[in-house]
């Protein structure tokens, strides 16, 4: 870990270097460049990638058009392939954005990816995270650890345990409370509806969603925020999220309880998917065969979008207080989010067929 | 409450009244309007089109553009399902049931003014209703638990009843088919893959709506006014105009604001989604009526009641998008997407804060409809006259259209393969005399059923380990119960209804081969999904398709038995090709064969290539025009299609040829 990230940091520095001079062969203009994301208009990744767009073509050399082309399909595997299939277009007119639930079929192994992220260059990578909160006659129970907490029966909406829901279920699992997952919600919101009415007793919300829909809850009284994800700082340790600073991160809570450990399998799986699905939630790539004229271009006008004094305020309110990384620390970091020992993979995949009866073939 | 409420009324007034606002809002309005008549484009494809505009826009003005927009398509899609028989949207299904037998008759502009008129009515009722309903909704909301949603899931499938037909148990088996169909792909708790597989990754997710409806109702009802080679009012003229049906309305005018109420519940209720609404409607205004024996055949109260209840569910549905943001449709989530992009966040928050903002979407709902169905209202009259033109020309126009919106959901030649074998199994339906409405609904509502009958059952087994009165008072709720009665009563009032309503007039029968070929085929069917879901390792995945393909079984197993010991003049027989449909000058599987074609070569040529191709041999040899018109046709079909795509930033689907070779845009 500390190796893989003074390698990045270093790369960081050197590309911040070059990419001023090299940025400048490259022109789109007139050009139409599409952005291509494995998901449908709805949901956070289109919210994401629209914000991109405009920003990122206004950025780079000839200010081009860009596009957003949607191509959902099988949980985000099928965009996913064809841009696998899309390797040689490196020109720079296509761009692909993933999210963690591209990610994690990836991770797990599933038989429908025929994407290798190993193949694609990643420009800007974000970064989100989420809170979990109770209900106020649990939460006030809450001290730091879960310990009188365990006692309790919960139910949680979920959307699938192999999807995005993952982290929370195998957090819950480690804390060592009786979950019972109420699978085949349609989004984090509905899961957020079952709570409010009471159906549900535990819920976590990414940090965006938190903000607009559970904050009135919480002044009201109606929910108690217990802890957050965390954030990961430059050498790749979970520290409290930025946007939740009063939070303690999961990690705390987990050092706290009785049984949660934080080394060993069952901890190294899920700091692999926490990272997938949140600390480098989404992504944007360069196909294979993007030539570096190409790729600076791109890490050079994302270094300018990011950094743009406005930048800063506007993703408050879009996307959170989270760092987004560009060029070679983007590179790190999904290298980061898209590898998973095999021990810590088939820890995962034991525990989705013997609680959920989910396996992966 | 008035009191918070009306000072803000007028200064979201005074916002959206400004010249330039006025003009986002009716560019809105066109751009629906114009959405909404192509059948199968609906919310999703409009909003979609306007979203990569929406980024630093003025948040009154865009809002007005969404809001216009997705106030008139239920508006406007009324056209395609009552001139051509197709549901322009999945919220207008039931609208074809009668607002097409008129049309037939000739009475198209009278059926398309009573229809804008109940549009125009919901839609103000809805705006009016979100005005003060945002204020003190949440509770209400909340009072919907899971219990009660499948019990509004099941009253939704109770319609069936009034539509099952002649054959009460065919209509069960179309029914149970129509459910099935809908278990097809990942289960949604556990993900096990139900009668698919990850080497056909197409099927994983599922058949889409817009596919099933289209395949349901486009392709049987293009094939046979095709083979009838003439225009779609029989007569080929026009009766009665619009001021007709403005008079329907207002004789109706009860059943209209029923209905709206119907429409504005639906759309309160987050996670029903808006295709039972029409349906719902349609039931009501079934069972409440006295005379029924014009149901299916052409009764204006078919037209207004679902037509009033869908617009009326856009004013509902923003209420849970608005103070909760959660989606309750397709579009309601990519017009959350456009809020995004306007800076605006959904929630409490907005509603308490933001009011004259969120107001603005009042106003902008109210005008859209006024201005949308008056359009459409003084437009009636010259559109009614598609129905007097020869079918053979509108014929492949419409197919095109269709297969573009049918690929709108994937993106892939497959979908048109979906398409056409949907579209075959519903000619087979249709000849069949099996309720297609009843296949439909139950298509419609498989995967909320299963998906409310799963979790309300794992929560109410949480509650019962607590206590058994804690399980009772979850599930046996005042609203539960209510619900339930409803359900019995709509059941009960719905079979004695269901003796008047009839797709088909006649019940010609012939010989007992097909008939008996059709069903065996679908039994087998059903055991192939049987056995599938028996295999299945999770209980969660496999109890739903378990039980409905049992019970489904027993009914196609006593249909075979009746049709064992019936004659062959029993209405089990019922072969509509033996009746009018096989005296229609062009036969059935040669006209199904053009579309097929079509399809072939798309996988070999992809779309485009394979749409030339199909446009002008059609005009040659089914229209049996020269070759200055079959060219010219084929140049205004080729050019609509492609301006399409290109403002809606779409490829068409490629076939083997661009696996070869690299093509550029449109032919990629």
């Amino acid at each position: 870990m500390k190796l893989k990230s003074v390698v990045s940091t270093t790369a960081a520095l050197l590309s911040a270097a070059f990419v001023g001079t090299a940025a400048q062969a490259q022109s789109y203009e007139g050009q139409t460049i599409e952005y291509v994301i494995p998901f449908s208009e709805s949901g956070g990744s289109a919210k994401w990638a629209n914000f991109y767009a405009p920003k990122l073509a206004e950025a780079l050399p000839g200010a081009p058009t860009m596009v957003v082309r949607y191509r959902p399909g099988a949980g985000s595997t099928e965009g996913a392939n064809w841009f696998q299939s899309q390797q040689d277009s490196g020109d720079g007119l296509l761009i692909f954005g993933d999210s963690g639930s591209t990610k994690f079929p990836y991770l797990l192994g599933d038989p429908r990816v025929r994407y290798e992220y190993k193949d694609w260059q990643p420009v800007v990578a974000s970064a989100t995270g989420g809170v979990v909160y109770l209900p106020p006659e649990l939460g006030e129970k809450f001290d730091g650890d879960m310990d009188v907490l365990k006692d309790e029966f919960y139910l949680y909406g979920s959307q699938g345990a192999t999807t995005l829901d993952l982290v929370p279920l195998l957090a819950f699992k480690m804390l060592g409370l009786q979950v019972d997952p109420v699978f085949g919600v349609k989004g984090r919101g509905d899961g957020r509806l079952m709570f409010e009415r009471g159906e549900a007793n535990i819920d976590y919300q990414t940090s965006s969603a938190y903000i607009a829909n559970v904050t009135p809850l919480v002044e009201q009284g109606l929910a108690t925020p217990i802890f957050s994800w965390g954030s990961l700082d430059e050498n790749g340790v979970i520290v409290r999220d930025p946007t939740f600073p009063d939070l303690p991160t999961f990690k705390e809570v987990c050092e706290a309880t009785e049984g949660c450990e934080t080394e060993g399998t069952a901890w190294d799986a899920w700091k692999a998917f926490f990272v997938a699905g949140f600390a480098n939630q989404k992504t944007i790539f360069l196909p294979k065969s993007a030539s570096k004229e190409v790729y600076d271009a791109y890490v050079a006008a994302a270094k300018a979008v990011v950094t743009a004094p406005t930048f800063a305020e506007e993703a408050e309110v879009r996307l959170g207080i989270y760092p987004q990384l560009v060029g070679a620390a983007a590179v790190g970091a999904t290298e980061q989010a898209t590898s998973i020992s095999d021990e810590a993979k088939g820890y995962v995949l034991d525990w989705l067929k013997a609680d959920y009866g989910i396996t992966i073939e | 409450m008035f009191a918070q409420a009306l000072p803000e009324l007028g200064q979201a007034f005074s916002l959206i009244f400004q010249p330039a606002q006025i003009m986002y809002l009716l560019g809105g309005v066109l751009l629906g309007l114009s959405i909404g008549v192509l059948p199968g484009l609906g919310g999703i494809a409009g909003l979609a089109l306007v979203l990569p505009f929406m980024y630093g826009m003025d948040p009154v003005a865009g809002l007005a553009l969404m809001v216009g927009l997705v106030a008139v398509i239920p508006t406007s899609d009324t056209f395609s399902s009552v001139l051509l028989g197709i549901p322009g949207s999945s919220a207008s299904q039931a609208t074809v049931l009668d607002g097409f037998p008129l049309s037939k008759q000739g009475h198209a502009a009278r059926a398309l003014s009573a229809a804008f008129t109940s549009s125009l009515f919901g839609g103000i009722f809805g705006a009016l209703i979100l005005t003060f309903f945002i204020l003190l909704a949440r509770p209400l909301i909340l009072a919907f638990g899971l219990p009660e949603m499948l019990m509004i899931t099941i009253l939704g499938l109770s319609v069936i009843a009034i539509l099952a037909g002649r054959v009460p148990l065919k209509g069960v088996v179309a029914a149970g088919l129509g459910l099935m169909v809908g278990t097809i792909g990942a289960a949604p708790a556990g993900g096990s893959l139900r009668m698919s597989t990850y080497d056909l990754p197409y099927l994983v997710d599922g058949f889409q709506l817009v596919i099933v409806g289209l395949g349901i109702y486009a392709i049987p009802e293009i094939t046979s006014l095709l083979r009838q080679d003439r225009p779609i009012a029989e007569k080929g003229s026009l009766g009665d105009g619009w001021s007709q049906g403005v008079k329907d309305w207002w004789h109706h005018k009860w059943l209209s604001l029923r209905c709206a109420v119907i429409g504005v519940i639906v759309g309160v209720i987050p996670g029903l989604g808006g295709s039972v609404v029409d349906w719902l409607a349609y039931g009501s205004a079934v069972q409440t009526a006295k005379d029924r024996s014009m149901f299916g055949k052409g009764d204006i109260r078919g037209v207004i009641a679902p037509e009033s209840s869908n617009n009326a569910k856009e004013g509902g549905g923003l209420v849970p998008t608005l103070i909760f943001g959660i989606p309750g449709s397709g579009s309601m989530a990519i017009f959350l997407g456009g809020l995004a992009l306007l800076n605006m966040t959904p929630g409490p928050q907005m509603v308490r804060n933001n009011l004259d903002i969120t107001y603005t979407i009042v106003w902008s709902l109210a005008l859209a409809n006024i201005f949308g169905a008056g359009l459409c209202i003084l437009l009636s009259n010259q559109i009614a006259r598609l129905t007097t033109i020869r079918f053979t020309i509108l014929a492949p126009f419409l197919f095109m259209i269709i297969a573009f919106a049918a690929f709108q959901s994937r993106q892939s030649a497959l979908d048109l393969a979906a398409l056409v074998g949907i579209g075959i199994f519903g000619i087979l339906l249709r000849r069949f005399d099996y309720s297609r409405p009843a296949f439909l609904i139950g298509f419609v509502l498989s995967n909320q059923t299963e998906v409310f009958v799963n979790q309300a059952f794992q929560i109410a087994g949480a509650r019962f380990r607590r206590s058994a009165e804690a399980g009772w008072d979850y599930l046996l709720s005042p609203i539960t119960i209510g619900l339930i009665i409803l359900t019995v009563v709509s059941v009960v009032v719905g079979i004695r209804a269901s003796k008047n309503i009839r797709e088909n007039m006649e019940s010609p029968t012939a010989t007992k081969t097909a008939p008996a070929i059709f069903l065996g085929a679908v039994t087998l069917y059903l055991l192939v999904s049987v056995i599938d879901a028996w295999g299945l390792g999770r209980l969660q995945d496999k109890v739903f398709p378990l039980t409905i393909g049992i019970v489904t079984l027993i009914g196609a197993g006593a249909l075979l038995l009746r049709m064992a010991m019936k004659p062959a003049d029993d209405d089990v027989f019922i072969d509509l090709e033996k009746g009018g449909d096989g005296d229609a000058p062009k036969g059935l599987w040669s006209t199904i064969s053009w579309f097929v074609m079509l399809v072939v070569l798309t996988f070999l040529t992809g779309y485009i290539i394979a749409l030339v191709a199909f446009l002008i041999a059609f005009f040659r040899r089914r229209g049996g025009f020269g070759w200055k018109t079959t060219l010219l046709s084929t140049a205004i079909g080729l050019a609509f299609i492609l301006g399409l795509a290109a403002i809606l930033g779409r490829d068409f689907p490629p076939g083997y040829l661009q696996g070869l070779v690299d093509l550029p845009w449109p032919l990629t």
